[in-house]
């Protein structure tokens, strides 16, 4: 076990009171496990990778570390939905930020980062800056920047979810084919069912606010996983299970009676 | 997409060539046109007497009078002795300014304390307080170039401050994520994520920095090309008062020039931040 979370709680103080962002929410993710978080939006799901992450402390509750952890933290690299890339820094800075502060040599720094700069495909855009490329080439620097940092685990927090369906086709398959390369530990959260089921081996469903995890479900789905010539009966009895669920809550936060 | 509009523009020649020569004519020709048309008919109602030349002196007594005073020497003492002033309150005034400005907008228990003291110095008129620096200081250098660099000191802290405040929280998350020290926080991430406002509070310090230095060499300097203006005035020479006028104005474009060039070099991710 990588990573336990107990009864985490998380509540925001406002000007118009007190917000309950998260309430009791306990999970667990395996070494080189792929958790996908789905749930309506505002359920807290970014809340919950920043607690993991150490950018927001919880109100209740806490989070247990197994193995590698360093000072009581794990190293966890996070990739943003959009913004995450420093605007003045080239695409080869951005990927070896991690590296670079970790302490690692400049020299070594530039190596592991244009390697991996290679392996997204975006050799010949290097020493681009991010306004000069687009958004789907953004994400894949912010991804390689996460897996460049060598953490035990990855956050991402929908990184492909401000792009259109075919980019964010192929963007999953190229994130899969990173990971089975790299086996890492991935919390990957998202609204998208069908992206949870595709690339997850567990999936959580949590409900609205405050966001409490409603169901964990496993994909029995083998890997390679290909969406064509998976098991569909499979995956759509899945997916009509975790709709239902999310759809109550969706009906719940807009106050429709179903 | 930048980078693939600009190969795309580069394949097709023609509307290129007609871009170029479109531009060419409205940002070159056209100015260039009006500004030697409007001298021609200035000299002309001068000559011709529908103009006095003692308030408006035809071109050529100015371009007589730049020639003089440049050979003699004495019009590059003045712009030196401007210039340096200038230049002294610009780094005194700027750096401090930048310093205080990164610190207030990386603190807000900083910017707390320190906010009301700002807010309430910095609508004074910087020139209303030479009165209580030379009482301070005496007639000198010094109070002089401490006026002027308080007249750098508030763009620039102003600017730089909203240039920190102006970085994205994520920027924060990413560096606190990947295990950034303090240091290198400061370093990677809010120096050059204020680097663009900080060039803009660079260039409204150096435009106030003009201003004050020709209004201490009216009020009190022995030298200068402030003091070169207010001595034109007095001995009715107007047009060495127009020279006065128009070297104080290539100072400001070129310092503005300068700038330019350096916010090209140091921000090349905001091509557009410098107009």
């Amino acid at each position: 076990m990588l990573l336990m979370c107990r009864s985490l709680g998380k509540i925001y103080r406002t000007r118009n009171g007190v917000t309950t962002a998260l309430k009791d929410v306990s999970l667990s993710v395996g070494e080189q496990e792929f958790v996908c978080i789905v749930g309506p939006s505002g359920c807290g799901k970014t809340t919950l990778l920043k607690l993991i992450a150490g950018l927001l402390e919880p109100t209740s509750g806490r989070i247990i570390f197994g193995a590698g952890e360093k000072n009581g933290r794990l190293r966890s690299a996070m990739v943003f939905q959009e913004h995450g890339l420093f605007p003045w820094m080239t695409v080869l800075g951005n990927v070896a930020f991690g590296l670079e502060m970790q302490g690692i040599s400049q020299h070594e720094c530039r190596d592991r980062a244009h390697d991996f700069i290679e392996k997204v495909g975006l050799g010949f855009f290097t020493h681009s800056y991010p306004h000069e490329l687009s958004v789907g080439m953004c994400q894949r620097v912010g991804i390689a920047r996460a897996f460049v940092a060598d953490s035990q685990i990855l956050l991402m927090d929908e990184p492909v979810g401000s792009l259109d369906t075919q980019t964010r086709l192929v963007l999953q398959e190229e994130l899969l084919r990173i990971w089975v390369e790299h086996r890492k530990s991935i919390i990957y959260v998202t609204h998208d069912i069908e992206e949870a089921i595709w690339l997850g081996d567990q999936v959580l469903v949590m409900t609205g606010r405050p966001g409490q995890i409603r169901e964990e479900i496993q994909i029995p789905l083998r890997r390679p996983r290909n969406p064509l010539n998976s098991n569909r009966q499979e995956i759509s009895e899945i997916k009509w299970h975790i709709w239902k669920i999310l759809e109550e809550e969706v009906r719940k936060s807009l106050c429709i009676p179903t | 997409m930048a980078y693939l509009e600009d190969t795309r523009r580069g394949s097709t020649k023609e509307p290129l060539h007609t871009d170029l020569k479109e531009r060419l004519l409205l940002g070159w020709w056209l100015p260039t046109m009006t500004v030697v048309v409007i001298l021609i008919v200035w000299e002309w109602l001068v000559r011709s007497g529908e103009l006095s030349a003692l308030f408006f002196p035809a071109p050529s007594m100015i371009v007589q009078a730049f020639v003089r005073l440049l050979t003699s020497g004495k019009l590059i003492t003045e712009v030196r002795i401007t210039l340096m002033r200038a230049l002294l309150g610009l780094v005194l005034g700027g750096i401090s300014g930048m310093v205080l400005g990164l610190l207030m907008g990386w603190s807000q228990k900083l910017r707390i304390l320190v906010d009301p003291f700002i807010a309430a110095a910095h609508p004074i008129p910087k020139i209303a307080i030479l009165p209580l620096i030379l009482i301070i200081f005496g007639i000198g250098e010094t109070s002089k170039v401490i006026v002027i660099a308080v007249a750098a000191f508030f763009p620039m802290l102003i600017n730089t401050m909203a240039g920190v405040r102006n970085i994205h929280p994520i920027h924060f998350d990413v560096a606190k994520n990947y295990g950034a020290s303090l240091r290198k926080t400061f370093s990677r991430v809010i120096v050059p994520g204020s680097l663009p406002l900080v060039l803009t509070g660079l260039r409204l310090a150096f435009n106030a920095v003009l201003l004050l230095t020709i209004a201490v060499e009216l009020v009190v300097a022995q030298k200068g090309l402030g003091r070169m203006i207010w001595f034109a005035w007095e001995t009715m020479r107007t047009e060495e008062l127009y020279v006065g006028l128009i070297v104080t104005a290539a100072l400001g474009i070129g310092f503005n020039f300068v700038l330019h060039s350096i916010a090209k070099r140091l921000i090349p991710w905001r091509r557009t931040q410098i107009e």
